[in-house]
């Protein structure tokens, strides 16, 4: 029982980052049905943007989550501004095949600049931890969840309660009509981006930390999870993300932990095959037609 | 009508860079052969596993320096031809087929990792020009082929994983007096899978019994899962095969979990990264085989520290030593061969007695793989303090 309630705290920390980054695929998908693949290296910039606060700038952990964020939210603006709106009313593949430009020549310029080799975090949070019983939840673990809730709290502040968020909201309905409402959608895209960007952000500057190892191609394997993670919440839905977020953490946490950690990946794909045959929408999402 | 064209473009596109390949090929080889040797020198520069190509390469050009300011080889200088193959092996074949066809090089040191330098075995068999490698440990497919028969033009001066497994798992057995392992490997490597194969027959064969075994692939991040699931077993040691990349963070994330057995591991762990990644904290109780001691008092050691130190201004760990060795054991056969003949090259190196490295003293067995003694080394605190010499049955 103890090993169990310890693999659901490794579990959610896992999870919790990809929530993260799952969030902003979906929103972007939501707004423009758009499946951005550069979501997961602006995670990475994120964590070298951290990396670069804490190492040479000698800052603590908010401060480089917030610069982290907001250099993050920058990038996801000229991002969506340079690549995607220019394509916007080209076919859905030429949008797809921009992200995956974007996608490496983000991964390989920051090679170029930074180098392959993997970094270490400085230690900016202790090691201390709180037994709980015989379960250990270390500081990092707790930063780490709090992190989450805070922002997905905040998100769903944004989005419910702000006019910014009923624009997000309309904006994702129906794009001409909410144009013919006066709601400016080029300034509403930008902002989903800026949003999404921020919170991958945070999610590469909870990993450095956590994980103390950062690289240029760190973006790959965690992008791809949190896709999954959106497409299996019900891509479109910002619940949706945060379940399906927390539910694949937790899944590859109980299969290398008692089963074999080589199946890991391969049972979080097939599980998502398996919920994509009976629930074709994801768990939270709308059954609408959609072609891709 | 457009397709004969292309068609024809192409064919004529090939037929002349075979020539080309040839004309450079004769070039190289003769020409001014008597004033200058060239040596290929197709490392890991770049990419995942960049730290041990730079340090191997550091160590075979402070080699040739010395050898150049000496006054060369029998007069001749050593040319060094440096290639990137980032890490990768398609990228590694291309370059040995690039130094052995067009540069005209005589012999081709590396690569770094067993897989890449795997890579280049068939360009240096078909080519006739010695590959010799200081750090491809692995035991089946680089010196020996499928079929038992010796690879004629491929050499390494450092001992196998075989040699690694037993050594760690009878220091764990004899020195650490363990009962119980756990085995946590890294999957995606072959060098880890030999290792780990190793150990748990050396292992279980002086009766001890291995409680678990646990995989990971190259670039995980995230072993919490694992550890917890080991962490609730009776064990007595971890071994850990793999590389510092993943070694680092899984010995941070076991201390950090409060696993506190001792952890051993193999050359692999060989890096600065390590303490970076893991934190001097958590490297206590922290053992692992290598080629060579900075602790060793030998003076041939001791000065060649001295050496590297003012050459590059910082201390030189197991691979710059074996770079270094590399060197110095090429410039060694061409000279006894007499000769800048890739065949008469190959001789002198499989001839080779009682060479005096900084990695230890050698000879070449009959399967070119070098008979030599390794070293234990503990960390505390993340530093090396101590430092145990094991010789070869």
């Amino acid at each position: 029982m103890d090993q169990f309630l310890q693999q659901m705290v490794n579990g959610i920390s896992l999870g919790s980052i990809y929530a993260l980054i799952a969030l902003g695929y979906t929103m972007v998908y939501g707004i423009i049905k758009l499946i951005n693949f550069a979501h997961g290296d602006v995670y990475m910039i994120g964590a070298y943007v951290g990396f670069a606060a804490t190492t040479y700038a000698r800052l603590g952990f908010i401060p480089a989550l917030v610069i982290s964020m907001i250099s993050c939210a920058v990038l996801g603006i000229v991002i969506e501004k340079v690549a995607y709106k220019p394509l916007r009313h080209s076919s859905r593949i030429a949008v797809l095949i921009t992200a995956i430009g974007v996608s490496l020549l983000l991964e390989y310029v920051m090679m170029f600049f930074v180098g392959a080799e993997v970094r270490s975090y400085p230690k900016v949070l202790s090691d201390a931890a709180i037994n709980l019983g015989s379960v250990r939840v270390s500081m990092q673990q707790i930063y780490i969840i709090v992190t989450a809730i805070a922002l997905m709290v905040l998100l769903q502040f944004i989005v419910h309660k702000t006019k910014t968020g009923k624009a997000m909201r309309a904006v994702s309905i129906d794009s001409d009509a909410a144009q013919l409402m006066g709601i400016r959608v080029d300034k509403t895209i930008s902002f989903t981006f800026a949003i999404g960007s921020a919170f991958a952000g945070a999610a590469g500057v909870l990993v450095g930390i956590y994980y103390n190892s950062i690289d240029p191609l760190m973006g790959v394997m965690p992008g791809l999870k949190a896709f999954v993670a959106a497409v299996f919440g019900g891509i479109g839905s910002i619940p949706g993300a945060m379940i399906g977020g927390l539910s694949i953490g937790i899944m590859e946490t109980m299969v290398s932990g008692y089963g074999n950690s080589m199946y890991r990946d391969a049972a979080v794909f097939a599980f998502l095959i398996i919920i994509l045959i009976f629930k074709p929408a994801g768990l939270l999402g709308k059954n609408t037609r959609e072609k891709v | 009508m457009k397709k004969t064209l292309i068609l024809l473009l192409v064919m004529i596109m090939v037929i002349g860079s075979f020539t080309a390949c040839g004309g450079k090929k004769d070039a190289g080889n003769g020409g001014d052969a008597a004033t200058e040797v060239k040596i290929g020198i197709n490392y890991e520069l770049t990419g995942a596993v960049a730290t041990y190509g730079e340090a191997s390469v550091d160590g075979i050009l402070m080699a040739f320096d010395e050898i150049n300011a000496a006054g060369g080889i029998n007069g001749m200088k050593i040319v060094p031809v440096k290639v990137d193959n980032k890490s990768d092996a398609a990228e590694a074949t291309a370059l040995a087929t690039r130094l052995m066809t067009q540069e005209g090089v005589v012999a081709s040191l590396g690569p770094a990792t067993s897989g890449n330098f795997m890579a280049t075995i068939p360009v240096a068999m078909s080519s006739k020009v010695p590959v010799i490698s200081a750090s491809a440990t692995a035991d089946e497919g680089v010196t020996v082929d499928a079929k038992g028969n010796v690879n004629d033009y491929v050499f390494r001066l450092c001992f196998n994983d075989s040699f690694q497994g037993v050594t760690m798992a009878n220091f764990a057995a004899n020195n650490l007096s363990a009962k119980t392992a756990v085995i946590i490997q890294d999957n995606s490597s072959d060098y880890a899978k030999g290792l780990a194969k190793n150990f748990k027959e050396t292992f279980t064969a002086a009766g001890g019994t291995i409680v678990a075994e646990e995989g990971y692939v190259a670039k995980d991040k995230d072993f919490n899962a694992i550890l917890t699931s080991i962490k609730g077993k009776q064990f007595d040691v971890i071994f850990l095969p793999g590389y510092y990349q993943e070694a680092g963070l899984i010995i941070k994330q076991a201390r950090d979990l409060g696993i506190a057995q001792p952890v051993l591991g193999a050359d692999g762990f060989d890096s600065p990264v390590l303490l970076e990644l893991a934190g001097a904290a958590a490297l206590n109780d922290v053992y692992f085989s290598n080629h060579y001691s900075s602790l060793d008092q030998d003076p041939m050691v001791q000065d060649f520290i001295a050496a590297f130190k003012e050459k590059y201004g910082s201390d030189p760990n197991a691979f710059h030593a074996l770079g270094y060795d590399l060197g110095k054991y090429i410039a060694d056969a061409i000279s006894r061969a007499g000769s800048t003949d890739p065949t008469a090259i190959k001789d002198a190196l499989a001839s080779t007695k009682d060479f005096a490295g900084v990695t230890g003293t050698f000879s070449m067995g009959q399967d070119h793989n070098p008979i030599k003694s390794i070293v234990v080394i503990g960390l505390e605190n993340g530093v090396q303090t101590t430092s145990v010499k094991v010789d070869p049955k």
